[in-house]
């Protein structure tokens, strides 16, 4: 296949621009215009009049900027934790020798594959037993279950790639194994772990049926349950600027992540794939 | 946490044969050591909740009124498998994973097509491919129900062949094809980055031999690029499919269930959070987590099947 850019390619790549940012800039544009102008009805594209106005409202809104916090902090905490178990195990399926490996890769498949709303009853009747409903860690103990098998994949496959004779110096140097993971393969697995920390990321900042489900006021309301809620002073006429305003808002981490790590992203996303 | 690493270790001690060197057994016990806290953690959350929804399913039990829970053994499985609305949210959701699937294969493959061959931009083509992955369901649900909204929405003026006043969310059809819009905009950009990969195994010596045994663009397509890129199409489909089948955000937000547009999650989510019926909502979980056991059996087993292929073709 002959790499080129000819006409088709910049059909092509003008197509995914378009497929691609479409919806991002619609809703940009939605979140300049005035609510009086959506509640009035505003089908074309651009604003009539633009204005800031909903950006210093909906930060003024004390229960979005708390959802806000509750999402920062949970994604936050969780991803810091999933990543750190998933980095053990991963350097143990990659590295080591034991029995029952497959079992782990195969309960982390399994895992993957779960539908979550299957378990929004039981899970929803335990954490109110347990005291957990509608806080931080009621959320967090799910997200990392769920965010773990894609941590593990990523995580070993970038493992794999690490040289195994720098690992076995060090041994034949004298250290042991626990050194020889701590002071040669971290610092080389470092960015493959840093990406599933994107990734797992990504999932607890977008997660929504546990969100939902496992709470029930701003304590612990993240942003993808609050949004959902959003229904400002008038429920028959629901304030379609401010909601594509917060919309907005929640999509700016998400750019810049993007922005800054594209590479790093593509490359976590397909390393699974291509061997598995 | 202690407790957690202690079995494993004395697990450990057990297992290597009398020959193992003491090398291999202290190799095995880290391995179960670093392991054991990620098992445990994604069985806690996973495991027992679905036995403890085994054992609720077999009763009437309705959160609102516990003290009237009721054993009935299979009742709620017989009332869900009776009931027309499990059948036609069921259809929903298999109608929304086939098409969703299908379209997002052939889009993302042409996307895969034109990121593989352009040699300017690929930076921003990859920025742009990536958003809609990170955006959150939910915004990309409010996006798409804003664009087909009757007052507020440019998808009515900008598509000739629709009226103006044409409700998109006021039919069955129409609002399915709207929640299956947003979910496929979504979720193509992780497809193209799959089949990408996969694209870029295909060997060009192979690609350049069969264009100078004169075979054409097409014949190349589906002679030389699909057969050999069938690993990364098969894990792309089974990965997108059993998403699919779990669609819940952009129903939620879009339409609410409303006009029949219903899915299997969704109706397991109302029971239970909704109505607190906490026995139905857990017969229907159980059933919820058969059906995608069996999908997945059946994709992996088309898969075998279909790799068993490739390989007698090659």
């Amino acid at each position: 296949m002959k790499r080129n850019s000819g006409a088709g390619i910049w059909i092509g790549f003008a197509a995914i621009l378009v497929w691609c940012l479409l919806p991002v800039v619609w809703i940009l544009s939605l979140s300049f215009k005035p609510v009086a102008e959506t509640s009035a009805g505003s089908p074309q594209f651009l604003p009539e009049t633009w204005t800031i106005q909903n950006y210093k409202d909906i930060l003024a809104d004390g229960d979005f900027t708390r959802a806000l916090l509750n999402s920062f902090g949970i994604s936050l905490i969780a991803t810091l934790l999933s990543v750190i178990f998933a980095t053990l195990a991963a350097y143990a399926i990659a590295r080591l020798d034991f029995k029952g490996k497959r079992l782990v890769l195969s309960i982390a498949l399994a895992i993957a594959m779960f539908p979550v709303v299957a378990l929004v009853g039981p899970l929803f009747d335990l954490w109110r037993t347990v005291h957990l409903f509608n806080t931080w860690p009621g959320l967090i103990i799910p997200y990392m279950s769920f965010t773990l098998p894609l941590a593990i994949w990523t995580l070993s496959a970038f493992f794999r790639e690490i040289p195994w004779e720098l690992e076995q110096a060090a041994q034949v140097d004298g250290a042991s194994p626990w050194q020889a993971f701590r002071k040669v393969i971290v610092p080389l697995a470092a960015p493959g772990v840093f990406t599933a920390a994107i990734l797992t990321f990504f999932f607890a900042w977008n997660e929504f049926v546990l969100a939902i489900s496992l709470t029930s006021t701003t304590a612990s309301r993240t942003v993808p349950a609050q949004l959902s809620y959003f229904v400002g002073p008038d429920p028959f006429n629901p304030p379609f600027s401010l909601l594509a305003t917060a919309s907005v808002v929640v999509t700016i981490p998400v750019i810049i992540i993007v922005l800054l790590f594209q590479r790093k992203i593509v490359a976590g996303l397909t390393s699974g794939a291509v061997k598995g | 946490m202690t407790t957690v690493v202690a079995t494993p270790e004395t697990k450990a001690g057990k297992a290597p044969k009398a020959q193992a060197s003491d090398r291999a057994v202290g190799e095995n016990r880290l391995g179960l050591k670093l392991v054991a806290p990620a098992v445990v953690l994604m069985l806690i959350v996973t495991a027992y909740p679905m036995l403890q929804a085994l054992y609720l399913s077999l009763f009437r039990y309705r959160l609102t009124t516990a003290d009237e829970r009721e054993f009935i053994g299979l009742g709620n499985y017989i009332t869900a498998l009776s009931d027309s609305l499990f059948w036609q949210d069921l259809l929903n959701t298999l109608i929304i994973m086939v098409v969703t699937v299908a379209v997002e294969l052939v889009i993302g493959f042409a996307f895969a097509m034109v990121m593989h061959r352009i040699i300017f931009a690929r930076g921003i083509m990859r920025t742009s491919i990536l958003i809609p992955y990170g955006i959150i369901t939910v915004v990309s649900a409010f996006a798409w129900q804003f664009a087909f909204s009757l007052d507020n929405g440019f998808v009515n003026g900008w598509l000739p062949f629709v009226a103006d006043d044409f409700n998109w969310f006021g039919g069955h059809w129409s609002a399915m094809f709207a929640i299956m819009a947003s979910e496929i905009w979504k979720t193509t950009p992780f497809m193209s980055l799959l089949l990408l990969a996969g694209l870029s195994q295909v060997s060009e010596d192979m690609l350049e031999a069969a264009k100078v045994d004169g075979a054409t663009w097409w014949q190349r397509l589906w002679k030389v690029i699909l057969p050999n890129m069938r690993a990364a199409i098969m894990v792309a489909v089974l990965f997108r499919a059993l998403d699919a089948f779990r669609i819940f955000d952009n129903i939620f937000v879009m339409t609410k269930g409303a006009e029949g547009t219903e899915s299997s999650s969704f109706l397991t989510y109302r029971q239970v959070i909704e109505q607190f019926q906490l026995g139905m909502g857990s017969a229907l979980s159980v059933l919820l987590f058969l059906m995608v056991l069996i999908l997945a059996f059946g994709i992996v087993k088309l898969f075998k099947v279909d790799l068993a292929q490739a390989r007698g073709e090659g």
